[in-house]
């Protein structure tokens, strides 16, 4: 159920390439998260329109993985964010 | 030219705009010597500081004072930070802001504010603050701010006067809609160490605190996040000085001056670069005030043989000086160190119940 929420990066929350270090972050108020490559992925999908399980199922296509572990792997990820309050959800 | 090895670039930078003030809040961070307007680096001077603070790697600026506001260029100054590519914090009392001057930095670009308060009613706050009508002012701000939608931190810094309204503190917080609330117990340097008697707060206070925090973290997960900078005299180990001294931020004084932290320059030793006379990455990399403490090489042999070295790396430099003399010493406040007894003996002396006493408030000298 929780793949249903919709996860969007409220606003003061940006992700940002930084060239000095060459990586890619996620700009939040007080904090600098640094992302690796499939953080970076899962919040490039984040469009305000699709949910948890549809993001899933897109990535899960894309790299032909089972869309079960990448559902979990998402909400695993996007909880923590949540917690950290540097991600919101559209329909909440 | 550049230690790779031993310095990576800075994270974080927090831009001193200028030291004026409409408060004279009595632990305000700035040196007791506030630096003039007429010394404070121009519009054209900042926006270059900016672009070379992002070119060596700084993420996120702080545009701090005294009180960024009184800078009449402000919102140019919030553009220039944001198009050389920084994360844009500002930190504000809210008192000098108007409504259209908000509007302003929001088209700007200011990506988060941090607002403080100084107590919960008018009648701590501005006491506290030491200015009629800053409480009533701040909470209109605090409504434009949720209007405009801008993220929100509350930044209370808390002391004996105003920690028994933590609770009503953090409900506060919740009322205006921040997503984030600091609650920063005062640290003793500069002006705050000059009314120390006044500010520490007890033992129990300091108890009930770590309670109070520990269950609001529960019961506003998700919705509010909580950072909470506990007393450093009631702790047994010390803190570490910004993830260690010259390894994540910097700071640069209104009239240019860069230091390793707000406070370094109380340590008499130690001598500072100008952005007027330095590229801001030649004073990182290669500025002695910034090689003085990096790295664990100087520690004293107390702390090189302590499985801490790494976590804390002796603590703080400032606060060494503050209370033992002895910028190189081991952090007072740990419990290892041979001069814990001066900070004992502190508590004992000052935490008194409130008398009479007058805050000695922040003020420019006289002759400037
Ligand atoms: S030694 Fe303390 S006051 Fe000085 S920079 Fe570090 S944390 Fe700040
Ligand atoms: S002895 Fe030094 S390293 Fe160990 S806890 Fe104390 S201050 Fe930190």
């Amino acid at each position: 159920m929780s793949s249903k929420r919709i996860p969007v990066l409220p606003r003061g929350v940006r992700l940002h390439f930084d060239k000095v270090r060459g990586q890619n972050v996620l700009l939040a108020p007080e904090r600098t998260l640094f992302l690796d490559d499939v953080g970076h992925r899962i919040l490039l999908e984040l469009d305000g329109q699709r949910s948890i399980a549809l993001i899933g199922q897109h990535l899960a296509a894309i790299y032909n993985a089972p869309e079960d572990a990448i559902t979990s792997d998402i909400n695993e990820f996007i909880d923590d964010l949540a917690d950290k309050r540097v991600i919101g959800f559209a329909d909440a | 030219m550049r230690d790779a090895a031993l310095a990576p670039p800075p994270i974080a930078m927090l831009a001193e705009l200028t030291h004026r003030c409409p408060l004279a809040c009595p632990y305000c961070s700035n040196p007791e010597e506030l630096i003039a307007r007429e010394k404070e680096l121009d519009t054209e001077t900042w926006i270059n500081v900016f672009r070379q603070a992002a070119e060596m790697g700084v993420l996120q600026v702080h545009i701090s004072g005294g009180e960024p506001a009184s800078r009449r260029d402000l919102v140019e100054l919030v553009k220039g930070a944001r198009d050389a590519g920084l994360y844009v914090n500002l930190i504000t009392s809210g008192v000098g802001l108007t409504d259209a001057r908000l509007e302003e930095l929001d088209k700007a670009g200011v990506d988060h504010i941090q607002l403080s308060v100084q107590g919960i009613t008018a009648k701590t706050a501005d006491w506290i603050g030491g200015y009629e009508g800053a409480f009533a002012r701040k909470m209109a701000v605090a409504d434009k701010i949720a209007e405009i939608g801008f993220p929100l931190t509350l930044n209370a810094v808390m002391h004996r006067h105003n920690l028994d309204d933590l609770p009503a503190t953090i409900e506060l917080a919740k009322r205006l809609g921040a997503r984030r609330i600091e609650i920063a117990c005062v640290q003793f340097q500069g002006w705050a160490l000059k009314n120390r008697s006044m500010l520490q707060p007890t033992r129990e206070q300091v108890d009930d605190a770590k309670r109070v925090v520990a269950r609001a973290r529960e019961e506003y997960r998700g919705t509010m996040v909580f950072d909470f900078v506990p007393p450093d005299y009631y702790a047994d180990f010390p803190k570490a000085c910004m993830g260690g001294w010259g390894s994540t931020g910097l700071n640069v004084t209104p009239d240019g001056r860069v230091l390793p932290c707000h406070a370094a320059e109380t340590i008499p030793s130690l001598t500072f670069q100008s952005v007027k006379d330095a590229s801001l990455a030649d004073i990182w990399y290669n500025g002695v005030a910034f090689s003085a403490f990096r790295g664990t090489d100087w520690l004293p042999d107390l702390c090189q043989s302590c499985d801490r070295r790494d976590v804390d790396f002796g603590g703080c430099r400032c606060q060494a000086m503050a209370v033992t003399g002895d910028a190189t010493a081991a952090d007072p406040v740990c419990r290892k160190s041979p001069h814990r007894h001066l900070v004992d003996e502190v508590l004992e002396a000052e935490v008194v119940p409130m008398g009479n006493k007058a805050f000695d408030y922040r003020k420019f000298p006289a002759n400037r």
